[in-house]
């Protein structure tokens, strides 16, 4: 297992090379990966917008954005900078302050949750030892921000959307963290780079995929759930509620609400591709390969092509998910409100209890196949 | 000191400035809302202090649980109900506000005085940092294991409990209402214009 090249040890001995001390040159490097991170995940959304327009006008025959640059790429990019421009309405007689403050809380959760997904070996923000289980965390503060929205608003479609958001964040944050909890007794740890860790060595075969199907349908459904997707997307259910607790909002905080929503339907992706699908593994083994091509595992631009197919890998995984959701919304139905608590409850957690039971009997039978 | 004891000084003063604020806010604002919104912020920078301790597990849990669930669900509690009523003013409050900042200073008083007086064992180890979750496994399957399982029972206990309250079949009998006139209208509540804002409608 090769360590892959880590970037910051390079470039923190490259600026204590130019003669600065070594604690400076650490404190030079750490907002940087922060800084491309954010930048990572908005672009993340503007492709992910851009692919929400084309695929829906696909699966509707029509032919979606085409003249705002080549095949309407630069089309996200103009619905931000309309809403950047677009009046900041405060309603009369709402509560101004945690109008404000609402949208806020909702989308900074959302992208700090992005420094536990790993790229590569070394390609992440930060290692820590909690990693899914900070990511499950941090997304039970957002509906903390829905709710003050949705009461903000001091409009009565705007509070039920805001208490929806919160029932539906609350019921379906326990299936996702018992499928988690299945992941990491395979992998005898939370943190995101051992798990692919656990997974790499046998390629396509060894994706926690085929030891974890039942966990991989559940974890996918509660993550829509709680990206509140069609079918799940009963918060902002625009025939009954207009549009939930996003009623009342314009402008650059209806854009956050925008954002954090797209944000966290990539994030959401990125996990799944993480916990199931191998992370930035490629389907063959890569030390395969480079016995194939005779090539050493330490050799420079092997690592560096090593290190960007593991970028590409995470990413097209994440996009494919991505593709998956966006295909669903033009083609499934909304669910009502009390289907989805009952599916929630009634179906997920008990399936969810039973395959953590399963996998726990199956890791005391099969130590090899199951994470000894 | 070095960058990084500057940064562990700096944000714990932030910590506790946010604490104790968002403490007194969720005590003396008036309104239950906003009092149940700052007890999210002394959650999260309570979370923040065991993080500065080198509890990550801790300070991850107390995250999910007191801020997503436990503070989720006041939240819930209260907008559900979302009843606003004025309360009557009572002749000289004043002594009884009096009286409960008295209470309250004699309590802090008293319990200032039993942490500094009181000495404490502070353990010299090395905080287990990422290996924390397998050490407090391991203790709550061997010699915490009783307790474990009592707080257990008891939280089995009030999930059944509050399913129990919850589908109470005392449902009181329908009066058979007389058959009403066809009328196209939606029953609806007169409209209150409630809640959020109402105290600065004053202002307007």
């Amino acid at each position: 297992m090769n360590s892959g090249i880590d970037v910051q040890e390079i470039f923190v001995r490259s600026l204590v090379d130019l003669g600065l001390p070594p604690g400076a040159a650490k404190a030079i490097w750490m907002p940087l990966p922060m800084l491309l991170m954010i930048i990572g995940a908005t672009v993340g959304v503007l492709v992910t917008v851009w692919l929400e327009r084309k695929i829906s006008a696909a699966a509707q025959q029509r032919i979606g954005p085409e003249y705002i640059g080549p095949l309407g790429v630069l089309a996200p990019v103009a619905d931000g900078l309309k809403l950047i421009f677009k009046e900041d309405v405060v309603p009369a007689r709402s509560d101004p302050f945690l109008f404000t403050l609402g949208p806020v809380i909702v989308v900074i959760p959302v992208f700090l949750s992005y420094m536990i997904v790993p790229f590569g070996q070394n390609l992440v923000v930060t290692n820590v030892g909690m990693g899914v289980f900070l990511w499950i965390a941090l997304s039970s503060v957002a509906p903390i921000g829905l709710l003050m929205s949705g009461y903000a608003s001091n409009n009565k479609y705007s509070l039920l959307g805001g208490l929806r958001a919160a029932a539906q964040s609350i019921s379906y944050e326990i299936p996702l963290a018992l499928s988690v909890l299945a992941i990491a007794m395979m992998s005898n740890s939370l943190s995101t780079v051992d798990i692919v860790n656990q997974q790499s060595g046998y390629g396509v075969l060894g994706w926690n995929v085929w030891r974890q199907p039942v966990g991989f349908i559940i974890f996918w459904i509660a993550a829509l759930a709680e990206c509140e997707r069609i079918p799940f997307d009963l918060p902002e259910a625009e025939e009954e509620l207009v549009a939930g607790y996003q009623t009342e909002y314009s402008g650059m905080k209806f854009a956050l609400f925008y954002l954090g929503a797209y944000v966290n339907l990539v994030l959401s992706a990125l996990l799944v591709a993480v916990l199931y699908l191998g992370g930035w593994e490629f389907p063959i083994p890569l030390d395969i390969v480079a016995n194939w091509l005779g090539v050493s595992e330490a050799n420079p631009i092997f690592q560096i092509v090593t290190a960007s197919l593991g970028i590409t890998m995470t990413l097209l995984k994440a996009y494919f998910l991505v593709f998956l959701a966006i295909l669903m919304r033009w083609t499934v139905p909304r669910v009502r409100i009390d289907q989805l608590l009952d599916l929630g409850w009634k179906f997920l957690l008990p399936i969810s209890l039973v395959n953590l039971l399963l996998t726990a009997g199956l890791k005391l039978a099969f130590p090899a196949a199951f994470g000894g | 000191m070095n960058l990084a004891e500057g940064v562990q000084v700096v944000s714990f003063s932030l910590l506790s400035l946010m604490m104790l604020g968002s403490a007194l806010g969720v005590v003396l604002v008036s309104n239950i809302v906003y009092s149940a919104f700052l007890l999210g912020g002394v959650f999260i920078s309570m979370a923040g202090l065991y993080l500065l301790l080198n509890a990550d597990f801790v300070a991850t849990a107390q995250v999910l649980i007191y801020v997503g669930a436990v503070n989720v669900l006041i939240l819930f509690a209260i907008m559900l109900v979302n009843k606003r009523q004025d309360f009557a003013p009572v002749p000289r409050a004043w002594i009884r506000r009096a009286a409960t900042g008295l209470v309250c200073v004699g309590l802090f008083l008293l319990l200032a005085t039993m942490v500094v007086v009181t000495p404490w064992a502070v353990s010299t180890q090395v905080a287990a940092g990422n290996s924390a979750i397998v050490a407090i496994g391991k203790h709550f399957f061997n010699d915490f294991l009783l307790p474990f399982e009592l707080a257990s029972v008891l939280l089995l206990m009030a999930l059944i409990g509050a399913v129990i309250l919850a589908r109470r079949e005392l449902i009181p009998e329908q009066p058979t209402a007389p058959a009403q006139p066809p009328a196209l209208m939606l029953p609806e509540r007169p409209r209150e214009l409630v809640s959020a804002g109402a105290s600065r409608s004053a202002q307007k």
